[in-house]
């Protein structure tokens, strides 16, 4: 062996049995238990963080696209409810307008209306008085023409009171008339 | 250390006193045993592989036994060599086909690495690497699943034509490139994965050796302590440099098992 010969010393080039069989030994032990226990363990774990990123990477993605279709959504929404609104308004103004227009008319209509029956009434009540003032006029004339006839002229005091008994009789007919 | 090799430090012999310098030789690296464990005649070198093995998991097992899906501080710094072996490695040279590979290009990776480092842990200072045994347990393992994985993948003849017929070359030049073929990855692979880590630690150690006892040997005078304030600077130099090589072995030791298994792993055209 190696420290048997003292003078020739062993050969460095020649491996000494003993040391190969610890040295295989040392790296079978280490081969051993990273194959069998680290090495696994530690793929497990690396395993488990890239789920975990991609995991949080799917999420946040995923609430992107959410936040994404709800804007969308709600854009969507809001558009609707704007043209909806213009609508109402422009509708709301047609109505009103033609609302004025049509109370216009019936204004007009019914002004024309009042006019006219004004104008009928005013017509009916000169005819109605022309009709009667003919007739009281006419009656008048008689009835003065027979109590002139009836009584003697000579008499200037009787025929006065006879034309303010005439006159006063006319007075209180026309009283009884606008009493009636 | 035999009875005749004395440690530059043990002895008490300085520049211009009349005395050589005692080099560093094989000698540093042949080491008497310790203890006996089951027959097993435990040395340094073998003590360190042990220990070693014990920090890597201890370290692995603090960080990945209860893994979170936040990573603690431990848990990150593992992670993050894990997935640089996983990703840097694995992924990279052989691609999709590669992650049954991992445990072991990671194993493989760490292993080598730590076994390196022991080069600058004060007290240990000595790279287990640099003894060919540990390189050599580790290329057999290579070679072995290099093989099982041709066939496997291949069958018989499919993984000797693997082997042997790299293919889309003009058909002379096969007479020559067979016979390279079949030494150069059945015999020829293994045994340059072994002696590259081996050399590469063996010489490393060696410089800073030369370096260390040098500055030892220089002291004494006024002029000697000048030159070995120089030799000291250059073990400092040489320190850092290693801690540089020993990672880099480590991931070359990893990537050619990977770049061998891909070969394994390619389909016959």
């Amino acid at each position: 062996m190696m420290y048997l010969a003292a003078e020739d010393p062993q050969n460095p080039l020649l491996p000494v049995w003993p040391e190969v069989v610890i040295g295989l030994l040392a790296f079978g032990i280490v081969f051993f238990v990273f194959s069998k226990k680290l090495l696994p363990a530690i793929n497990k774990a690396l395993d488990e963080r890239r789920e975990a990123i991609e995991g949080g990477i799917e999420k946040a993605e995923a609430a992107q696209a959410e936040a994404q279709q709800t804007l969308e959504e709600y854009r969507a929404q809001l558009s609707e409810a704007r043209h909806e609104a213009a609508r109402l308004r422009q509708e709301a103004q047609e109505q009103g307008a033609a609302l004025i227009a049509e109370m216009r008319a019936e204004g007009q209509r019914q002004r024309e209306e009042i006019i006219a029956a004004g104008h009928t009434q005013i017509e009916a009540d000169r005819k109605q008085a022309a009709q009667a003032l003919r007739q009281d006029v006419g009656k008048l004339a008689t009835d003065l023409a027979g109590k002139l006839v009836g009584e003697s002229l000579e008499d200037t005091a009787r025929q006065s009171r006879t034309i303010d008994r005439f006159l006063d009789d006319l007075e209180a007919k026309a009283e009884t008339g606008a009493a009636r | 250390m035999s009875s005749d090799q004395l440690l530059a430090f043990e002895t008490d012999c300085h520049l211009f006193k009349g005395c050589g310098f005692e080099a560093p030789s094989v000698w540093s690296f042949i080491f008497d045993p310790m203890f006996t464990v089951g027959g097993i005649d435990f040395n340094k070198p073998m003590l360190l592989a042990v220990l070693g093995t014990a920090i890597i998991l201890t370290f692995f097992w603090m960080a990945f036994s209860n893994p979170k899906v936040v990573p603690g501080k431990l848990q990150m710094v593992a992670e993050a060599g894990y997935e640089f072996v996983r990703k840097g490695i694995a992924r990279e040279v052989i691609g999709k086909k590669g992650e049954p590979f991992v445990p072991l290009l990671v194993s493989l990776f760490f292993f080598v690495w730590m076994m390196n480092l022991w080069a600058l842990i004060p007290v240990a200072q000595f790279p287990v690497t640099s003894v060919i045994a540990y390189p050599a347990g580790l290329a057999i393992v290579v070679w072995a699943t290099y093989m099982t994985v041709t066939f496997k993948t291949n069958g018989f003849v499919g993984g000797i034509r693997n082997l042997c017929v790299p293919s889309g070359l003009p058909k002379p030049i096969y007479v020559i490139l067979t016979p390279i073929e079949f030494v150069s990855n059945i015999f020829v692979r293994p045994f340059t994965l072994a002696v590259r880590l081996f050399a590469n630690m063996f010489a490393g150690h060696v410089l800073i050796l030369i370096f260390t006892i040098a500055t030892w040997y220089m002291l004494g005078t006024v002029l000697g302590t000048v030159y070995a304030t120089a030799s000291f600077a250059m073990t400092i130099v040489l320190t850092v440099f290693e801690l540089f090589i020993q990672a880099l072995q480590a991931y070359v030791f990893t990537v050619l098992t990977a770049t061998y298994l891909s070969q394994a792993l390619e389909e016959a055209h």
